[in-house]
C-alpha cells in the first residue's frame, strides 16, 4: 500500500504510520520542519517501512504538494494546529493562521487531490470531537475541525460511487504534546490507542464519521442534545 | 529537574518533591538499527518492550532485561540495571555504546564509555543530566523461546552448589525462596535462548481493586502452593521469552495485591555466602524472595549497584513502623557485610548507608548538573 501522511510530524499520525510501517508499508511522510521530519523517517524505516519524505508547508502552497504525492492508496490528513486559548479568543490574526492550517489547507488540498485518486483508495481526515459542538474553550479550533467535518461530509457524499473513501477520524482527548498543558484526565486516550484505532478504521472501511476512542460518540451525542439555554451556561 | 523514565523504581529516586519532572516518553523514536552488527540507537524513552516486540522476530534480545520489561533505556542506563544474566553480562551500561547526554546549560554532549561524564551518567540516577538517546548493542537469539528448568532446592547449601554449577552452563539463574520455610527451600530457575518451536505470548490477567491480600497467611499459602506448582510443572520446559523474564507483567496492577498502602521492596548486594545466610536467617515474610549470585564483571558505572556477590530482593507490604523496623535490621546486616543497597529499590537507607555502598561518590558529585536533583538525593546526600 502507499500512504501520504500529511502533518506526519503529529503525535498520532505517528502513532498511525508506525503500525503501517511495521507492516511494510510504503509511507511518504509531509511535513514542514526538515529535522523533525528525518526523525519520524529514520524511526519508520527502523520499524520496516520504505520511506520517504516531503518537506513542504501545507498552509502555503497545495498546488505544488499534490503533483508529488502521485495517486497514493491512503491519505492520513492530519496537519492541525490546537493554539493557545487566550490567544485564540483575542488576536484575529492567530485565529485565522488556525482556520488556515485545520481547515482552508485541507479544503484545498482535498479539492485538488481527491480527483486523483483511484478507485478503492481511502482519504483518511483528523477532525475532532470539539467540532461536533462549540465550546468557549476551543472555540476557534472547534470552528476549525466543524468546517472541516462538513467539507468531508460534502466530499463524502459526492464521491459516493466513484470507490473513494472519506474517514473523518474524531478523537475526543488525547495525551500528545498537543494537550501538554492540559491536566490529565480518564478520558484522555494515547497517541498509541488512537492510531490503532486510524489503521484499523481503514483498514475496515465501514464508517464514515469513526470517533476514537468509540465511547465518545455517546458523549458527543450527549452534548450535542444539550438545549442552547442549558449548554451556554456549562463550565466544560 | 529530574528525568522520568517509566515510573518503574520503587523508591523516591524516581520522585522530584516540589521540582519538575522531564517525562521522557515522547523521547520514543528509534533511530537506526543495524542488523549485522546488532547495534540499536534509540531515543531515551523507548521502552525495552518496544524493542523485544520489534526486533524479537528479526532475531535479536535486548542484553540485560529486569524483571518488567516496562523501562525506558534512560531508566535502564540510569539506573545500570541487572538482569539475571548478571554472571554472563554483567549489567546494562555494560552494552551501552554511546550515548547524548543534554545539560541544563543546554548543552548535548556525544559520549562513549571512556568519558568520565558517561560513567557517572551509567548508574547516575538521573542527576547528571537528561539521556537523550543512546546505542545499545544487541545480542542475536535463535527463536523467540527459552529452554527452561525449575529445580526446587531445600536449603542454602544446595542453592549455593545448584548457582556455581549453573552460571557455568545457563545465560540465565535466578532463584526463589520460602523465607517461611524453617529449611529455606526454594526453587532454583535456570534457562537459555532455545533453538525450538515459538510459543504465542499468553493474555494478561489484572488485579482489579486494591485489597489487601499479602498478610502472613496468605504469603504461607502461596508459597506453599508456588513450591508445589513448581515440583508438579516438571523439570525442564520450552517457554516463551515473554512469561519466562517478565513472569508479573503477565498480571496488570499485581501491586495492588498489597493493598493501598502498597509495598516496598528491598535489595541489596552481599559479598559472601555467610552475609547472604545471615539475611535469610533475618527475613520477614514475604512471596516474592528472590536470590542472584553477581558475577565478577565489573559495571561501567561510579554509582552501578551490581559488583561480585549474592544479590537479595524481597517485597514487603507496607505496615509503617514495623516494616521500616525490619528493613533497618537488613540494611544493618548488608552493611556490616561490606554490601551496597540498591538505590532503585528504596525508600529508607540512611545517608551514611549510600555513602558505604557507593563508595566512588565523591568521584560521582563532581559531575552533577546543578539543575538536577531528586527527592532520593536529598534524603541521602549530606
Ligand atoms: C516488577 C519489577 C521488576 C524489576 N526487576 C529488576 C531487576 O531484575 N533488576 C534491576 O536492576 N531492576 C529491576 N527493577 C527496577 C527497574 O528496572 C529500574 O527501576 C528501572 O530503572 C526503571 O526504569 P524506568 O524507565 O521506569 O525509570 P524511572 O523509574 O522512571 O527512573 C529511574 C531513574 O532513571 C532516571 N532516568 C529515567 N530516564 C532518564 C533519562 N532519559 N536520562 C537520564 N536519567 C533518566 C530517573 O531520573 C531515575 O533516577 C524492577 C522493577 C519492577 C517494577
Amino acid at each position: 500500500m502507499r500512504i501520504v501522511v500529511l502533518g506526519a510530524t503529529s503525535a498520532i499520525a505517528q502513532a498511525a504510520a508506525r503500525i503501517w510501517a511495521e507492516r511494510g508499508e510504503e509511507l511518504l511522510l509531509v511535513g514542514r520542519d526538515p529535522q523533525k521530519l528525518e526523525a519520524v523517517a529514520a524511526d519508520l524505516r527502523t520499524r520496516g517501512g520504505t520511506v520517504e519524505t516531503v518537506v513542504h508547508d501545507l498552509d502555503r502552497d497545495q498546488a505544488g504538494l499534490v503533483g508529488r504525492v502521485g495517486a497514493p492508496d491512503v491519505v492520513l490528513l492530519a496537519q492541525g494546529v490546537f493554539g493557545d486559548a487566550s490567544r485564540r479568543d483575542r488576536d484575529p490574526e492567530y485565529a485565522e493562521s488556525i482556520l488556515r492550517t485545520n481547515l482552508i489547507s485541507p479544503v484545498r488540498l482535498l479539492t485538488l487531490l481527491a480527483p486523483a485518486l483511484p478507485p478503492g483508495s481511502c482519504i483518511a481526515a483528523l477532525s475532532s470531537v470539539a467540532g461536533d459542538r462549540g465550546r468557549a474553550r476551543v472555540g476557534v479550533y472547534g470552528a476549525s475541525k466543524a468546517g472541516l467535518d462538513s467539507f468531508l461530509s460534502a466530499l463524502r457524499q459526492r464521491l459516493q460511487g466513484s470507490g473513494v473513501r472519506v474517514l473523518a477520524l474524531k478523537p475526543g482527548f488525547v495525551d500528545t504534546p498537543m494537550t501538554a498543558s492540559l491536566p490529565k484526565t480518564p478520558l484522555f486516550a494515547s497517541a498509541a490507542q488512537v492510531g490503532r484505532g486510524i489503521v484499523r478504521a481503514v483498514d475496515m472501511g465501514r464508517d464514515a464519521v469513526v470517533y476514537l476512542p468509540w465511547w465518545w460518540r455517546l458523549i458527543m451525542l450527549a452534548v450535542k442534545a444539550l438545549p442552547e439555554g442549558v449548554f451556554k451556561r456549562l463550565k466544560f | 529537574m529530574l528525568p522520568y523514565g517509566q515510573g518503574r523504581s520503587y523508591g523516591d529516586s524516581c520522585l522530584n518533591d516540589g521540582g519538575k519532572l522531564l517525562r521522557t516518553a515522547g523521547l520514543d523514536r528509534f533511530i537506526s538499527f543495524d542488523a549485522e552488527s546488532g547495534s540499536l540507537r534509540c531515543e531515551a524513552g523507548v521502552t525495552l518492550g518496544e524493542i523485544l516486540r520489534l526486533l524479537v522476530p528479526r532475531g535479536f534480545f535486548v542484553p540485560v532485561v529486569p524483571g518488567t520489561k516496562h523501562v525506558s533505556v534512560g531508566g535502564a542506563i540510569a539506573n545500570d540495571i541487572h538482569g539475571k544474566n548478571h554472571h554472563r553480562a554483567g549489567s546494562f551500561g555494560a552494552h551501552v555504546r554511546k550515548l547524548e547526554l543534554l545539560r541544563s546549560d543546554g548543552e548535548a554532549q556525544e559520549l562513549g564509555p571512556d568519558d568520565q561524564l558517561f560513567q557517572a551518567t551509567v548508574g547516575g540516577l538521573g542527576l547528571t543530566g537528561l539521556i537523550t538517546w543512546a546505542e545499545i548493542a544487541l545480542r542475536r537469539i535463535p527463536v523467540a523461546a527459552v529452554r527452561m528448568e525449575a529445580i526446587p532446592f531445600a536449603g542454602m547449601d544446595e542453592f549455593l552448589s545448584l548457582s556455581e554449577e549453573s552460571d557455568a552452563e545457563f545465560e540465565y539463574t535466578v532463584a526463589w525462596v520460602d523465607v517461611l520455610s524453617r529449611s529455606q527451600r526454594g526453587v532454583f530457575f535456570r534457562g537459555d535462548h532455545a533453538a525450538g518451536a515459538i510459543h504465542a505470548p499468553r493474555g494478561q490477567a489484572a488485579v482489579p481493586l486494591d485489597v489487601p491480600a499479602v498478610n502472613a497467611l496468605t504469603v504461607r499459602v502461596f508459597n506453599a502452593a508456588y513450591y508445589a506448582a513448581q515440583k508438579l510443572a516438571g523439570r525442564s520446559r520450552l517457554q516463551h521469552w515473554d512469561p519466562f523474564f517478565f513472569p508479573l507483567d503477565g498480571v496488570a496492577h499485581w501491586n495492588r495485591l498489597y493493598g493501598r498502602r502498597g509495598l516496598l521492596q528491598f535489595q541489596c548486594v552481599v559479598p559472601t555466602p555467610e552475609a547472604l545466610r545471615a539475611l535469610l536467617s533475618e527475613a520477614p515474610p514475604s512471596p516474592l524472595t528472590v536470590l542472584k549470585r553477581f558475577g565478577p564483571a565489573r559495571s561501567p558505572g561510579m554509582l552501578s549497584f551490581p559488583r561480585p556477590g549474592f544479590t537479595f530482593a524481597l517485597d514487603l507490604p507496607n505496615r509503617g513502623e514495623e516494616t521500616f523496623a525490619q528493613l533497618a535490621r537488613l540494611e544493618a546486616l548488608a552493611m556490616e557485610a561490606g554490601g551496597a543497597i540498591y538505590p532503585a529499590k528504596d525508600a529508607r537507607m540512611s545517608a551514611e548507608t549510600f555513602a558505604r555502598s557507593f563508595p566512588r561518590l565523591g568521584e560521582f558529585s563532581a559531575h552533577l548538573d546543578p539543575a538536577f536533583s531528586s527527592s532520593f538525593w536529598r534524603r541521602v546526600h549530606r
